[in-house]
């Protein structure tokens, strides 16, 4: 009852923060000070324009030849006279009046028929929008201005053809805007069950829509007011908007031109009147922009940078990075049973040539891995090629800390292949992407712990020596090639880049080697394709390419970001077994992150399983299938389609990670798990030794062979020892 | 490529006619009598019957276009009453100095703004992107008659560096110094709302760019930050600002017409402003014509290099 209570009163507690965290549109502009700024400043100018028949100003149409061209700050004439001795100030706000009323009437006549335009296209489709769209860009093919002075020319010159003219430029604009969201509005469910209840085109047009296109038609009128009260001015100018003794900002800076080498500031005041205007305007127009922009709203605009930033007076765990610590020391590799990689044997049935030099991985690898002994990789004194001890990466946004990766711990020696598996969120790929420091920052933070690789820890290597590092002895290959790779430099010049990023070689010696790597890799005609652009490449050859660029410089370490998750079936155990036969060749460490077990089982030594930022298993891959030890490997495990167990359940792990910016005490895990105790829930939980070589962080982990289950004891007997993941062919 | 640029220049053939169309019409939309809006209220009833002669009033719309037009095409533009000189050969005269002026301030506007919008893209808000954003803010909102004239103050009567109006001196100059000392103030004048356009519409191109994928890539291959924002960001942003220096070429176009009557400048923006002001129709017909035409060449030269750079596009 009580622990019952707690969780919903933590609930409450959560969406009233979410809630304070996510502010009002409005409370966003004001939040942003350039737009409240503007806001005080329109403001004031409006209220003193709207004032100014109240106001104690005097005639601004009084000329006084005695006092003509009075300088600033002149006995009752604050701002001066003119030259025709009509003072200033009175004029100023006189002037203002008329261009506030002039641009502001001009943008709702642009608004209201652009709107009309819009709507009416948008919703009627067919040959109207077509028509009416036609003549819309047919109108913008005119340079904006020149369209107005057109009008204009038609009209004659005069204040309200001036309206007119800027007016209508402008209604592409809204029409343009109004149109794309309506077409979108048209097609949807409530205008549909409007129309079926009986309601006329105009009805649903007023009622239905016009309510969810109302926020375009705002937005669109915050960007353009300030252009329109410019331009209106632009034309008074000109001498083609008001005509004496009628007066806007406008046409007093151009009066005021013709005595600007005498008395300057007749002109540059109205000037000053309209920059201020449209400065306004413009601060609040961004305003509202930002504050609907849902991006910025979150908060999690993440900065590009070279390098993830690694937080000053982290902590560091002691103990060496070079090496494992003692604990370790058993057989961290032990044989494989056989018929445990079964999927390889199937390969090797199907393409027995190709399997030849590829050998199978697990325990059947040792032949294969090209002279290097078992022994030789499991030895102590072979240092690690990767050793991270403790690594914390967060997330700092707004007030809120990510704990995507918490106390990570990694090793991983030459030749060897870890798979680090987790769900979507679970901090795999932050893990990885940390190593070289590729976590955007912000908001990413590297606020704890070593990155040890080859007894160097990274984060404490310069910027040079990690460029040094990056596609040379550490690279990566990403999960979709096609969003990985330059879409716009053929992938012959994104391999010869890599290859001249780190070898001093000439053009041709670069593409030389860059065809042998497409070689390697097995892309077909390499000399051909090396002109290809990646859109012009299938999804397997361009993951090829990938690889090809992540071998160009001998790497000692690839990093795999679910490298075979974006390809369809065949071309993923293609490419694995390229993958897997290239780091034998080579006795290249891999990282290889996934989510998919049936993957990793035919690549990787050893096995990493990540919850919420935390390793909550780890062992020799073939234990872990077969007898993992937490109850969430367990779930992971059975999430994975066997053939010729079409009965299968195949639900994903029901519920959701926590969220790792408010994780729980005690075990991430726990409201998801089915053996939770009580005892689960009250303290820090250590990765331990559990049984043989698997390590977990689990305080009732499952025996040997023991499926999850509601009893137990049954699905143990019924199991028989035999794993339930067993994929004997 | 020759196919792409050749289906491009197809394409561009209904706007033009539709341009055509929407200029012609000018003086049939003239309120009330056109011959009399052309040649004033004091015209001599034979002026008034002899032009509208020429311009062919009396028949139908279609075939006053299909006259006109024809007329347009081998360069007949008819007359400017107001200057009693063929339109095409003021049209075209003053067309040169336009061209000068608009293609100056949109070079200086392309490599600023491009260049602020990098910089403010890779310092994003940091101290540079908020100056630069806020000088871009200002940029965008100065009113470009008022800076013309905040200009001349300074650079021309306070520390005389530059002239203050004109294209060439009235004593002993022409030469192309000459003209590039008048050109400083108007065309900087001139580049500066295009400059604040261009340079947000690159950093917005720059950061989303910034954030894909294969930015991560490059910086994983191990290039050098330059290489990765100069090369790798800075091409592919380049294809989404392509088009916006085309759309600033029309204001531009457009806004020389202010920046024009500021300093003088013999462009096309201040015959156009003359000519409306003396009800010369036929002279401003044929400016608008040839500044739009220019326009429509000017957005579908960029069509074109947006093309070249970026081959998906094809």
């Amino acid at each position: 009852m009580t622990s019952a209570a707690t969780t919903s009163d933590t609930k409450a507690q959560t969406t009233a923060r979410e809630r304070r965290e996510r502010p009002s549109t409005f409370a966003l502009i004001l939040n942003n000070r350039l737009a409240a700024a503007g806001l005080v400043v329109l403001g004031l100018i409006v209220v003193t324009a709207l004032a100014a028949p109240i106001l104690p100003l005097a005639d601004p149409n009084a000329t006084d030849p005695a006092s003509r061209l009075a300088p600033l700050f002149s006995e009752n004439h604050l701002l001066g006279t003119d030259a025709l001795g009509r003072d200033m100030l009175s004029r100023l706000v006189w002037g203002t009046r008329v261009s506030l009323v002039v641009g502001f009437s001009a943008s709702l006549i642009a608004a209201l028929f652009g709107s009309a335009i819009g709507l009416t296209a948008g919703y009627a489709g067919g040959r109207t929008d077509q028509i009416l769209m036609r003549l819309i860009d047919l109108m913008m093919a005119f340079p904006y201005i020149l369209l107005a002075l057109a009008i204009v020319a038609i009209l004659g010159p005069g204040l309200v053809n001036a309206l007119y003219a800027i007016a209508i430029v402008n209604v592409p604009f809204f029409a343009r805007n109004i149109r794309g969201i309506t077409v979108g509005l048209a097609r949807r469910e409530f205008v549909d069950a409007a129309r079926l209840s009986g309601k006329g085109p105009l009805r649903i047009l007023w009622s239905d829509i016009l309510p969810n296109v109302l926020p375009t038609i705002v937005i669109t009128l915050s960007t353009t007011v300030g252009w329109m009260i410019l331009e209106t001015a632009g034309l008074s100018f000109l001498g083609l908007g008001a005509q004496p003794p009628q007066a806007d900002l406008g046409s007093m800076l151009g009066d005021g031109r013709k005595v600007m080498f005498t008395a300057p500031t007749i002109s540059l005041v109205p000037g000053l009147m309209i920059f201020l205007i449209v400065m306004s305007i413009n601060l609040i127009g961004d305003g509202i922009r930002d504050a609907l922009d849902p991006r910025l709203r979150s908060g999690a605009s993440a900065r590009p940078s070279f390098r993830t930033r690694v937080a000053k007076g982290r902590e560091t765990p002691a103990g060496d990075t070079g090496r494992q610590p003692g604990k370790a020391s058993g057989s961290v590799h032990p044989p494989l049973p056989a018929g445990i990689s079964p999927t390889r044997g199937e390969i090797d049935r199907t393409e027995t040539s190709a399997a030849a030099d590829l050998p199978p991985c697990g325990g059947d690898a040792r032949q294969g891995r090209g002279g290097s002994s078992r022994s030789d990789k499991d030895d102590q004194s072979v240092h690690p090629t990767l050793a991270v001890r403790g690594l914390e990466t967060q997330f700092h946004i707004g007030q809120s800390v990510y704990r995507a990766s918490n106390g990570v711990d990694l090793t991983i020696r030459p030749g060897e292949c870890l798979g680090l598996v987790g769900e979507s969120g679970s901090g795999k790929s932050v893990t990885a992407m940390s190593i070289m420091g590729l976590v955007p920052s912000p908001p990413g933070v590297i606020a704890g712990g070593r990155i040890g690789f080859k007894g160097e820890d990274l984060t404490d290597a310069s910027n040079a020596r990690i460029r040094q590092l990056r596609g040379g002895a550490v690279s990566h290959v990403f999960q979709d090639p096609l969003a990985t790779l330059h879409p716009l430099f053929s992938v012959g010049d994104q391999i010869v880049e890599a290859i001249r990023a780190h070898q001093s070689l000439s053009t041709r010696e670069a593409d030389a080697k860059a065809r042998d790597l497409l070689d390697l890799v097995r892309v077909p005609n390499a000399a051909q394709r090396m002109k290809a652009l990646p859109h012009e490449l299938s999804g397997g050859l361009r993951q090829r390419v990938s690889i090809a660029m992540a071998l160009a410089n001998d790497p000692e370490l690839i990093i795999a970001d679910e490298p075979t998750t974006a390809l369809d079936v065949t071309v993923q155990a293609e490419v694995l077994r390229l993958l897997d036969g290239l780091r034998r060749d080579r006795n290249t460490a891999v990282l290889f992150i996934t989510h998919d077990f049936g993957v990793v089982s035919e690549i990787a030594d050893r096995v990493a399983v990540m919850y919420a930022g935390r390793i909550v298993e780890t062992g020799p891959t073939a234990e872990i299938l077969t007898r993992p030890a937490h109850p969430y490997t367990r779930m992971l495990i059975d999430c994975v389609p066997v053939m010729g167990e079409p009965g299968r359940r195949l639900d994903a792990v029901p519920g959701r990670p926590p969220a790792v910016n408010r994780l729980p005490a005690g075990c991430a895990f726990a409201d998801r798990c089915p053996r939770v105790e009580s005892d689960c829930r009250r303290g820090e939980i250590p990765l331990e030794e559990k049984r043989g070589n698997l390590e977990a962080r689990c305080l009732h982990p499952l025996e040997a062979g023991e499926a999850l289950s509601g009893d137990v004891r049954t699905a143990a007997t019924t199991s028989d020892g035999t794993p339930r993941h067993g994929r004997s062919a | 490529m020759t196919a792409t640029i050749a289906r491009r220049l197809l394409a561009a053939i209904p706007v033009l006619f539709g341009l055509s169309v929407i200029v012609f019409l000018m003086i049939a939309l003239i309120p009330g009598d056109p011959a009399t809006a052309i040649l004033g209220s004091y015209a001599t009833p034979e002026n008034v019957a002899r032009l509208n002669a020429s311009l062919g009033l009396d028949k139908s719309l279609p075939q006053q276009y299909l006259a006109w037009i024809s007329g347009v095409l081998t360069g007949d533009f008819g007359r400017s009453y107001a200057l009693n000189r063929p339109v095409i050969d003021i049209v075209m005269e003053r067309f040169s100095a336009t061209l000068l002026l608009a293609g100056a301030s949109l070079l200086l506007a392309t490599v600023f703004g491009l260049l602020a919008g990098i910089v403010s893209a890779v310092r994003q808000f940091g101290f540079a992107d908020k100056a630069i954003t806020l000088a871009v803010l200002i940029g965008i909102s100065v009113p470009s008659f008022w800076l013309g004239l905040l200009l001349i103050l300074f650079f021309a009567v306070r520390i005389k560096l530059f002239p203050a109006s004109g294209m060439v001196a009235i004593y002993g100059g022409g030469g192309p110094l000459d003209i590039l000392h008048h050109l400083v103030l108007p065309a900087i004048t001139l580049a500066l709302v295009a400059t604040g356009v261009i340079a947000r519409l690159t950093r917005t191109a720059m950061l989303e760019v910034l954030r894909q994928d294969y930015i991560r890539t490059a910086r994983a291959k191990g290039l050098s930050e330059r290489r990765v924002i100069f090369r790798h960001a800075f091409m592919a942003a380049l294809v989404s600002v392509i088009p916006v220096i085309g759309i600033q070429a029309g204001f531009v176009l457009g806004g020389a017409v202010y920046v024009e009557t500021v300093f003088q400048w013999p462009g096309i923006g201040a015959m156009l402003v003359n000519a409306i002001s003396q009800r010369d129709i036929l002279l401003v017909q044929g400016g608008v014509l040839v500044v739009a035409a220019s326009y429509v060449l000017f957005n579908l030269l960029a069509d074109v290099c947006q093309t070249l750079l970026d081959p998906r596009l094809k």
